[in-house]
Order: structure tokens, then sequence, then C-alpha cells
């Protein structure tokens, strides 16, 4: 499983890449692993606002549909448009071409509550073995 | 399996034939012409099948044989109950004294059409422990909608609605309650499982406040356990000012032996076509009738069957949510579960339970080394939930590959992937009707598949190898659907 240094995580599998008060965000190779096949994807416009731990889009796959929460508070600046006709992107390339967010973070507090790689590996290694 | 059944998937009726053959010989018309509707509307070429009756009877046939039903073997489609079917029920329904009745006809001439309902809406309310019913909902999710949109009323009614506009939701529930909960109008509050499969019970104590308009909780849950403290539960939502909504769905785990009304629930439904005898494999029709107590009695969706002195009539509660379809429900399946519901009688409901909580166990117990089982207690009620967690950790091996495999082993597989807090869930639920050899059956096939899965998992991954049609591609038909199918040469 691929699980790039440099970024924040969340334990509901969200990644937060961070450039100064920009943040990026996607969902990780973990979750689009147990996901399976991606067929949708739905994410908010730009100039919407992020909430912390909320809820702000959705992932459907072959087999279920699952909520993505914002890992931190912020402005949505630009949205992934190409992952509405190619949302196999996000199985191929989840940390890279499969980005789904551009936002202005609020608050830099909150990402001290994010996870950094090593505690999100272990979280997955806990999930997997937890059954 | 025969030429013409392989084929059946690549070449449908309109790929067949050859023109200008007919199946049956029409008489040319020679009386008046009606005018023809405008040029505009007309088409010069309509494609139709042409097909002798002998190629088209060969056609059906060869997809009948396809067809696998709860009569051709185990259908262990968890949370579904899928049972058989007695065929009496069927034919009871097809009476033309109840077949043929016309929902506008006079109450005088179908009495018999209308006391069926009435005993019904009796025998469910002295099942489930209420007081009123209403067989209005055609399925159990409009049975579910009828009873949140009942409890909607009521609170207006009481000048409580524009602060209670939260229901709460297991995070086991079905899809169906989450739905019913924001297509009336609330927004919907998810309380965790605890690690006992029961709802966490700090978090619900935490969110239960006066912005909670009820809480809604599937009796036995999703994962085959009975909710503990559930009379608990009751007293905590109705002391927070709150009602207590039960999905009947899996009410056959608990028939004749415990009743939703005793347990502190205030309204529920019931899925007939699932506990009550309706072949629903297909997707219906099917009967979600709402019951509920006294309280919420008035706000039952119309029409109601009403008793009076010169006999049975519909009736409108005089606070009614109003009609959910035109005209009065899926009425076939009323008389099936009316004529089944006469036939078990209440020892015959009893023994049901106690037959699908036994196979439910017996299948838990055979598979127990092979699976891994979350949120185990020991023993189930009317399903288990089993998880491919091991399988796919050690042999790369999924449950979706697991389910595809059964079909080669000639069963129809599982639910799979839900209740969605397990993790490559395997849902079954043999039901009472499944004899003890067909329980083993089933056991043995996903223990032959666990040892598939460890020895070759290759052919697991590549299931099902014998069927008519192998792996469909679901990720392009779901992304790229192709929606409107024309025949070659077509445009």
């Amino acid at each position: 499983m691929e699980l790039p240094g440099g970024l924040l995580y969340t334990a509901e599998h969200e990644w937060l890449q961070i450039a100064g008060d920009r943040g990026t965000i996607g969902i990780t190779d973990y979750a689009q692993d147990q996901l399976g096949d991606i067929v949708y994807v739905e994410l908010p416009e730009p100039g919407s606002r992020l909430e912390s731990g909320a809820v702000f889009g959705v992932v459907e796959s072959v087999k279920t549909v699952s909520d993505l929460y914002a890992p931190v508070s912020g402005e949505v600046l630009e949205r992934n448009e190409r992952l509405e006709d190619e949302p196999e992107l996000v199985n191929a390339a989840p940390y890279g071409e499969a980005w789904m967010l551009r936002l202005r973070i609020e608050d830099p507090a909150q990402l001290e509550s994010l996870l950094s790689p090593e505690a999100y590996e272990e979280l997955t290694r806990q999930e997997q073995n937890g059954g | 399996m025969s030429t013409a059944e392989r084929d059946i998937g690549a070449r449908l009726a309109f790929d067949r034939g050859s023109p200008g053959r007919r199946g049956v010989g029409v008489p040319s018309w020679e009386g008046e012409r009606a005018p023809l509707p405008p040029a505009g509307l007309l088409r010069e070429r309509l494609r139709l099948p042409e097909l002798s009756q002998g190629e088209i009877v060969r056609y059906y046939t060869a997809l009948s044989r396809l067809n696998y039903g709860i009569d051709s073997g185990t259908y262990p489609l968890g949370s579904c109950t899928m049972k058989y079917n007695p065929k009496v029920d069927d034919l009871m329904a097809a009476l033309p004294g109840l077949a043929e009745a016309h929902p506008l006809d006079d109450a005088g001439r179908v009495q018999g059409v209308l006391r069926i309902g009435c005993e019904l809406q009796e025998a469910l309310c002295s099942l489930t422990g209420f007081a009123a019913a209403s067989l209005a909902p055609a399925a159990g999710a409009q049975g579910e909608l009828a009873g949140v949109l009942m409890v909607k009323r009521a609170l207006a009614d009481r000048g409580d609605l524009a602060a209670r506009r939260r229901i709460l939701v297991p995070d086991s529930a079905h899809g169906t309650n989450p739905a019913t909960a924001a297509m009336a109008g609330f927004t919907v509050t998810q309380i965790p499982t605890a690690a006992d499969g029961s709802m966490d019970r700090e978090a619900l104590e935490r969110e239960l406040d006066g912005s909670v308009a009820a809480a809604m909780v599937t009796m036995p849950n999703t994962l085959g356990l009975w909710e503990r403290g559930i009379d608990e539960v009751a007293e905590l939502v109705h002391a927070a000012g709150a009602y207590l909504y039960a999905d009947g769905a899996n009410l056959n785990a608990i028939l004749g032996r415990a009743r939703f009304g005793d347990l502190g629930f205030d309204v529920a439904h019931v899925n007939l076509h699932k506990s009550f005898s309706t072949p629903h494999g297909g997707g219906g029709p099917g009967a979600g009738p709402v019951l509920c107590g006294e309280e919420l009695a008035p706000y039952l969706p119309a029409p109601v069957v009403v008793a009076e002195e010169g006999g049975f009539r519909l009736g409108r509660p005089p606070r009614s949510i109003g009609r959910l379809q035109q005209f009065h429900g899926s009425y076939g399946v009323l008389v099936r579960a009316y004529a089944y519901l006469r036939s078990m009688g209440l020892d015959g409901l009893r023994a049901v339970s106690e037959h699908a909580v036994l196979n439910a166990n017996y299948l838990r117990a055979l598979l127990v080394e092979a699976y891994d089982i979350p949120y185990d207690r020991g023993r189930v009620l009317h399903e288990v939930v089993l998880a491919g967690t091991r399988q796919r950790r050690e042999h790369g091996v999924r449950t979706y590959d697991i389910a595809k495999r059964l079909i080669d082993h000639g069963l129809h597989p599982p639910t799979v992937y839900f209740p969605l807090i397990v993790e490559e869930a395997l849902m079954i639920e043999p039901t009472e009707t499944e004899p003890r050899e067909a329980v083993e059956d089933f056991a043995s096939a996903m223990l032959a598949i666990a040892e598939e899965a460890a020895r070759d998992p290759d052919l697991v991954r590549s299931a099902p190898v014998s069927a008519p049609i192998g792996r469909l591609d679901e990720a392009t038909a779901a992304r790229r659907p192709d929606l409107r199918w024309l025949p070659a040469g077509d445009d």
C-alpha cells in the first residue's frame, strides 16, 4: 500500500497536503483499495466552506457509498473536475491526478489533530487485523 | 447446459429469427380504419423481433432455466428473508373473487375482500403488540416513510415540530432508515454500534435531547442480534420527548415471541413479503403495513378497514397523513399474508421463529472456525454476519470473490458488504424453511471455498467459471451506463 510521507492523514482515510495556507485533499490508497472500483465522486462547489470533521462529499464504488470528511475547515478554491468523468482516477492515482479539492485553510491549529504517515499506517494495520 | 442456454446472453430476441417470420397468423382487417396520428408522431420502421412460435418458446424456456429462485435452491440473502412461500397462499390470492375485485367497487359488494383486510390488521396488531394498523404502504420503505410522517404530524400537532428536527439511526441500519428520515425532512444523526453489537448507549444518551424527533431501531438488528436493553432505550427516548420507531424487516426472528409494542416501540412497519409469504426475488410487489399504539393511531395513512355493525368499510383516520398511492395497497400480498397467518396459527409462527433461529445458529456453528465473526456473542438470531477479512488478509481473496464462487457451487450468494459496519461482510439468513441438509450443503460450499481461497486463490478470484456469464464489468457499467440498447443496424 502506498503511503507518501509529507502528507497528513485522517482516521476517515483522507489525506491533506499543505502549502502555506493552502491545502489539497484526496483519499488514501488504502481507502480506494477498500472501496473497490470507484464509479462516482460528488464534490462541493468552489466557494463553499468545509467544516473540520463534517461530511463534504461522497464517493460511490460498485459495492458501497462512502462519505468524505473534511480534515480541516476552510474555503474550497478549486475542485478536480476531471473526477466527474473519470472517477477511476481515484483507483489509479489517489495521491496524484485524483486530488479532490484545493482549499484555503482557516485555522492552522487544526492540523495538530491530523495523523502522521506512521500513525495512519498503524491505524490501517489495526483495521486490517481487527477485521 | 444447452447451446441455447449458453447463447442466451449473447443474442436477444431481437438478434434472432428472420424478417417476415411470424409466431401467429393475424387475419387482415376488413372493417373501418381509424385515422392515423399526425405524421410527426409516426415512425417509418418499427423493429420488432420476428420469430416463429417455436423459436420464441425456446427462447423464453431457455431464459427461465437460467433463473435461480427459492423454488430451485437455498437463497440465503441476509435481511431479505427469502423463505419458501407455500403455494396455497398463491392459490388464495388468485381466487377470482379476490383477484378480480375492483378498488372502486361498492363496499357492499366486496365485504369478503374488506373482511380479510380487517382481520389482517387485527392479526398484525396482535402479533406486534400494537393498537392499530394501516395496510396501505406498498413496501417496507413506504411503511417507514408513513411511520416517520405520522411522527412528524404528531409533533406538529403538539407544537413541537420546529424544535425536533433530528432522527437518530444506528450505523448498522438499513439504508432505507436514513433515507426515510431525510425524505420526511429530518436530519440524520448516526449512533455507533458498541463492541457487543448493540447501539452504543452512551452515544445515544449524548444525542438524545429536545431536538430529536425519533430514534429508528431495527429489531433484531442487521447483525442478527437482539438490541440489548431495548426497554431502557425506549424509556430514554420517551423521556427525551421523542418517538421510538421499529424497522420490522427482521420480524421473522421474533414471530410469536416478542412484540414491538411490549418492548416500548411507538410505531413500526413489517414486511409482509418477507415474513408472510410473498415471492419477492424479483423486487416486488411487496406490502409494508405500518402499526402503532393508541397515541399515533389517528395519523395512520388512509385507507384503513373499519368494522361496523353493518359490515366493513374503508375509512380515513381523523388526522391521517393521507394516501400513499392512488388505490388501497398491494392487495394480493395482503391475501397471501392472511392465508399464511391463518394456515400457520400462532403455534406455527412460533415454530417459524424457532427454526429460523436454529438454522442460523447451526450455520454459524458450522462456519465459525473458517470465517471471522465480528460482534460475536456466541449465538445469533435469524441471521449470521460473517467477515471475509481472514481470507482477504491471508490469501487476497475478498468477500466479492467468495460470493461469486458460491455460484459455481450451485448456490445463490448471500447479501454482501452489508451491514456497512462489518468489513467484507457476508450476511447469511437461511430462514426456517431450509431443511437441515440444505444448511449443511451451504456450509460445505462455504468451507470448500475457504479451502480453495488458501489453495488456489486465483480460482476463487476468477469465479464464476461455470455460470453462463462470467464476471460482469460492473465498474464500466456504473461509470458509463448504456441505457438505450439498440439492435445492430439501428441508430
